[in-house]
C-alpha cells in the first residue's frame, strides 16, 4: 500500500504558542502551510500558563529592555546566549503589542495601558529595585494568548491537521537534511508522509518524565525524541526548572504572580523563611533559589504535613478578597478544587514541582536547528527549525525567569516563521526513497508488530519514579549513576514492551506507546547530561559539586544520542548592540 | 499493616466502530485506599492502565484545556475537576450527548467548532493599529470577564436541547458566548456586522432559555446571560 503523501511549503509540528505564532508569520506569505498537532490547538499546554509575559513596556514605571536583558542573563546563571537574549528583550514590546492588536484581553491599568505585575528575578537599572515587567491577563495569560493565536489562525484560514501525531523525521534521499515527517491521523489510525521544504518543531516540553509535574499529560518530549532519533543533538538538557509553587499532592501550578502581587511563603512556624535565603528579593528571588530554599526547609523538618506530604504554604489571605478575585481568580479556583483551600482565608500548601525544560534542540536566534558533528563543528540544518520549549535558542540558560517562556514562544515562533518566509523560495523540496520512509515508519511498525510484552504504563511509571528520586532539586553523582543504570535497564525493557489493543480508530494507547519512546529518550539525555556537568549552576544543583565552576563549565552541554556521547559548546557572549554582561556571583 | 481499601464501581460507554455494531455499557471496578479521594480523570487513567482499549481525550488535567468533557452520571462535566466522592455509584460515564461518537468517550466535535468559527471569533478592527497598545479602560475590559475564559469543552452546547435539534443552524451557547465576547470588546469595530449575521430565526433565537448551559459550565460562565445581551443589542439595533 502506497503511503499517502501531502505536500506543503512548510509544516509546523505543535500548535501551542510557538507553533501558532510561526503559522501566523507565514500566513501572509502565500505559502502552503500545515499546522500539525496531536491535540486540538487550544488544548496545548500554553493554555496553562498563568502569570504573564514579560517585556519592558514601561507601563508602571520607566523601563528599559536592557534591564530585562540583564535580569535574563543573570537568571540564566550566565549560560544563556546573549545574542538571543538581546533579540528577545529588544523585540519583546513590539511582539506583545502585536498580540494586543490581535485582541488578547490583557488586564488594564487605569490609564488604559496593559497591566504589568512584579515577577521573580526582575530589577530596574541592572540589579536595582524590584521591577513590574510582566504583562498579564488576570492569571490566565496563557489561555488568553493561546486562544487569541488560534482565533487569528482561524481568521487567516491556516490549514490545521488537528489530532495528528508526528512520528519521525524523514531524511532526504541524498542525505542532505530532511524531507518531511511521517504523521499518524489519530482518528483513523492511518499514517501519511507530510512532504515539505521547511519543518518547524514546536512540540513543547517533556515534564512528564517526572512523577510530580505541573505539565499537561501531553508534554512528552516528542520533538526531543524525533531530533535524537534523526541524529541531531540536544543542549543543556540537564537543566530542569522546579517551580516553587505546585499544589502539594496534585502538582497543579500556582503562579509566581501570587508572590508578585504580595503573597509569600511560610514554614510550619509561620516564618517567612525567604527573608533568610534572599534578603533583598525575598520571595521574588529566581525560581531555582526559591525551590532550593523550600527543599532545605522541608529537609530541616520545617514543613507542614498534609496527608503525609511535607510542604510549605503560600500565604495570600492578607491581600484581601478584592485583589484575589480580580488579579488571581484562576488561582482561587484551582486552590479550591485541588487543595480544598480558599486562599482568601487560608494559605495554599505547595511544594517545588517539575515545571520547565530549559534545554532542548540547539538553534540560532532565527530558530534554525544547529547540528554539531564529530569534530565539534557546527552546521545549520537548512530547512529545519525548532521554537518554544522544545528548542534551546538558549534564552533561559540554566534557569528561566517567570514570564519569559510566553515571550520566548511568540518572539521565536515569529522569528522562525519570518525566516522561513524569506527563504522558502530557495529551500528545495527534497526527494525521498522507500528506505527513508521505511526508516521513519520503523518505530510504529515495531509497536504494531509486538503482541506480547510488558505494558507501557508500567515502564512509564518506573521511569517517572526514577527521575523524581534521582534527578530532582538536589542531585549527587552517586544517586544519579544509580538512576541512570535503572533508566538504561528500562530502555531495554521498553524495546520489548507491548500494548494489547491493536485497533486503529482513535487508539490513544498506541499514541502513549509512541510518546513513551520520546519520554525515555529525554530522560536518558537528562541523566547523561546531569552526570556530565560536575558543578552547580542555576537549576542544576549538585551536592557533590556545590560551587559554580566558570573555568570548566561556563558552557553549554551537548548530548548526542548515538553512544550517549557528551560534548561542550561555547555560550554566545556577543550581543550585537550592547556590551556583554560578564559573569558575576549571583545573589538575590 | 495494610491500608483499608474500598471498591468504586463504574459503568462506561464502550464503542469501537472497527468491531462493535452497537455501543455497550461496560462494568469496571477500581480499588483505592478508603480515605483517598481523587479526581475522576485519575480514576479513568487507572482503569485505562487495566484495560488499554478504553479511549478518551485528556491534556492539562486541571480544567483549563477543555479536553475531557463527558457525561458523568447524566450531567456534562470535566473529569479532571470532578471529585469521585461527589459521585453516586455506579459512576456512569458516557460521551457528550448530541455529537457523533468516534469511539468510547471520544466525540466528533466538528460541528461544534464550525459553529464557533461562524461567529468570527477574532478581533476585527479596520483602523490601522497604533504604535503601542490600543487603550482600553479597566471598566471596558471588565465587560470581557465571564466571556473570554471559555475553554471550548462543549459541555454547554451538548447539554442544550436546541443544539441537539439544530446543531447545524443554532450556534449554541459556546459559540454565542464568544460572539458576545467580541461584540462587547471596546476595541472591535464590527459590532453592526456581527449583529446582522445573527438576525435569522436560528442562530440566536433558537435559544429557549433552558439554561442547562449555565448549570453545567465547569468554568462558572453564563452563556444565557450573554445570549440575553445579544438579544437586547439586536433589539436596540432595530432588528
Amino acid at each position: 500500500m502506497a503511503l499517502p503523501t501531502y505536500t506543503f511549503d512548510a509544516i509546523i509540528i505543535g500548535a501551542g504558542g510557538a507553533g501558532m505564532r510561526a503559522a501566523l508569520a507565514l500566513a501572509e506569505s502565500g505559502s502552503q502551510v500545515a499546522l500539525v498537532s496531536k491535540v486540538f490547538p487550544t488544548r496545548s499546554h500554553t493554555v496553562s500558563a498563568q502569570g504573564g509575559i514579560t517585556c519592558a513596556l514601561g507601563n508602571v514605571h520607566p523601563d528599559d529592555w536592557r534591564w530585562h536583558m540583564y535580569d535574563t542573563v543573570k537568571g540564566s546563571d550566565y549560560i544563556g546566549d546573549q545574542d538571543s537574549i538581546e533579540y528577545m528583550c529588544e523585540v519583546g514590546p513590539q511582539v506583545v503589542y502585536e498580540l494586543e492588536h490581535m485582541g488578547l484581553p490583557f488586564s488594564r491599568l487605569d490609564n488604559g495601558r496593559i497591566y504589568q505585575r512584579p515577577f521573580g528575578g526582575q530589577s530596574k537599572d541592572f540589579g536595582g529595585d524590584q521591577a513590574a515587567r510582566t504583562c498579564a491577563a488576570a492569571d490566565r495569560t496563557g489561555h488568553a494568548l493561546l486562544h487569541t493565536l488560534y482565533q487569528r489562525n482561524l481568521a487567516e484560514k491556516t490549514n490545521v491537521f488537528s489530532e495528528w501525531f508526528a512520528i519521525d523525521l524523514v531524511k532526504a534521499a541524498d542525505g542532505q537534511g530532511f524531507a518531511g515527517v511521517i504523521a499518524l491521523n489519530i482518528e483513523s489510525g492511518e499514517t501519511a508522509f507530510l512532504h515539505a521544504r521547511a519543518i518547524i518543531f514546536a512540540t513543547g516540553g517533556a515534564g512528564r518524565i517526572y512523577q510530580s509535574t505541573t505539565n499537561a499529560l501531553i508534554n512528552t518530549g516528542d520533538g526531543i525524541g524525533m531530533a535524537l532519533r534523526a541524529g541531531l543533538p540536544v543542549q543543556d538538557i540537564e537543566m530542569w526548572q522546579f517551580h516553587p509553587t505546585g499544589i502539594a499532592g496534585a502538582g497543579v501550578l500556582v503562579t509566581e504572580g501570587c508572590r508578585g502581587e504580595g503573597g509569600y511563603l511560610i514554614n510550619k512556624n509561620g516564618e517567612r523563611f525567604m527573608e533568610r535565603y534572599a534578603p533583598h528579593a525575598k520571595d521574588l528571588a529566581s525560581r531555582d533559589v526559591v525551590a532550593r530554599a523550600m527543599s532545605l526547609e522541608l529537609r530541616a523538618g520545617n514543613g507542614f504535613d498534609i496527608n503525609g506530604v511535607s510542604c510549605v504554604k503560600l500565604k495570600l489571605d492578607h491581600l484581601g478578597a478584592d485583589l484575589i478575585n480580580s488579579r488571581l481568580p484562576g488561582i482561587r479556583e484551582l486552590s479550591l478544587t485541588f487543595a480544598g483551600v480558599d486562599p482568601i482565608r487560608e494559605p495554599i500548601p505547595v511544594v517545588p514541582t517539575c515545571h520547565y525544560m530549559m534545554g532542548g534542540i540547539p538553534t540560532n536566534r532565527f530558530g534554525q536547528v544547529i547540528n554539531v558533528d564529530e569534530q565539534g563543528k557546527e552546521h545549520v540544518v537548512e530547512g529545519l527549525y525548532a521554537v518554544g520549549e522544545c528548542a534551546c535558542v538558549s534564552v533561559h540558560g540554566a534557569n528561566r525567569l517567570g514570564g519569559n517562556s510566553l515571550l520566548d514562544l511568540v518572539v521565536f515562533g515569529r522569528a522562525a516563521g519570518l525566516d522561513v518566509k524569506e527563504k522558502i523560495r530557495d529551500l528545495p523540496l527534497r526527494s525521498v526513497g522507500e528506505a527513508e520512509l521505511d526508516a521513519a515508519l520503523s518505530r510504529l511498525n515495531r509497536w504494531d508488530n509486538t503482541r506480547e510484552g510488558e505494558s507501557v504504563s508500567q515502564i512509564r511509571f518506573e521511569m517517572q519514579k526514577t527521575m523524581q528520586e534521582d534527578f530532582g532539586v538536589f542531585r549527587t553523582g552517586e544517586h544519579m549513576q544509580q538512576g541512570l543504570d535503572k533508566l538504561l535497564q528500562l530502555q531495554q525493557r521498553l524495546n520489548h514492551a507491548a500494548f494489547k489493543d491493536h485497533s486503529r480508530v482513535f487508539n490513544t494507547t498506541r499514541i502513549e506507546a509512541l510518546e513513551l519512546d520520546n519520554l525515555m529518550a529525554t530522560a536518558l539525555a537528562t541523566a547523561h547530561a546531569a552526570l556530565y556537568r560536575t558543578e552547580s549552576r542555576g537549576a542544576h544543583s549538585r551536592e557533590d559539586f556545590p560551587k559554580r565552576d566558570d573555568i570548566n563549565w561556563l558552557t553549554h552541554t551537548v548530548y548526542h544520542g548515538e553512544g550517549h556521547r557528551m560534548t561542550k559548546r561555547a555560550v554566545n557572549m556577543k550581543p550585537l548592540n550592547v556590551k556583554p554582561f560578564e559573569p558575576k556571583e549571583r545573589v538575590y | 499493616m495494610s491500608e483499608a481499601m474500598r471498591t468504586v464501581k463504574f459503568k462506561i460507554y464502550r464503542f469501537n466502530p472497527e468491531v462493535d455494531i452497537k455501543p455497550t455499557m461496560k462494568d469496571y471496578e477500581l480499588t483505592i485506599p478508603d480515605k483517598q479521594d481523587m479526581m475522576l480523570l485519575e480514576a479513568i487513567l487507572r482503569i485505562k492502565a487495566m484495560d488499554d482499549s478504553l479511549a478518551f481525550r485528556r491534556s492539562c488535567r486541571e480544567g483549563v484545556c477543555g479536553s475531557d468533557g463527558m457525561n458523568i452520571n447524566g450531567r456534562n462535566g470535566l473529569a479532571c475537576v470532578t471529585l469521585l466522592s461527589a459521585l453516586k455509584q455506579p459512576i456512569e460515564l458516557r460521551p457528550l450527548p448530541g455529537l457523533p461518537v468516534i469511539r468510547d468517550l471520544v466525540v466528533d466535535m466538528k460541528v461544534f467548532f464550525e459553529q464557533y468559527a461562524k461567529v468570527k471569533p477574532y478581533l476585527i478592527n479596520d483602523e490601522p493599529p497604533p504604535a503601542k497598545e490600543r487603550l482600553q479602560s479597566p471598566a471596558e475590559r471588565k465587560k470581557l470577564d465571564g466571556l473570554y475564559e471559555c475553554i471550548l469543552c462543549a459541555c454547554c452546547s451538548t447539554s442544550c436541547p436546541s443544539f441537539w435539534w439544530n446543531p447545524e443552524k443554532f450556534i449554541g451557547p459556546a459559540g454565542l458566548l464568544q460572539a458576545y465576547r467580541f461584540i462587547a470588546d471596546s476595541r472591535d469595530t464590527a459590532k453592526v456586522e456581527r449583529l446582522e449575521a445573527l438576525t435569522d430565526p436560528f442562530s440566536v433565537f433558537r435559544c429557549r432559555g433552558v439554561m442547562n448551559c449555565v448549570d453545567v459550565c465547569p468554568k462558572g460562565l453564563n452563556p444565557t446571560r450573554a445570549i440575553g445581551h445579544i438579544r437586547s443589542e439586536l433589539l436596540a439595533e432595530g432588528n
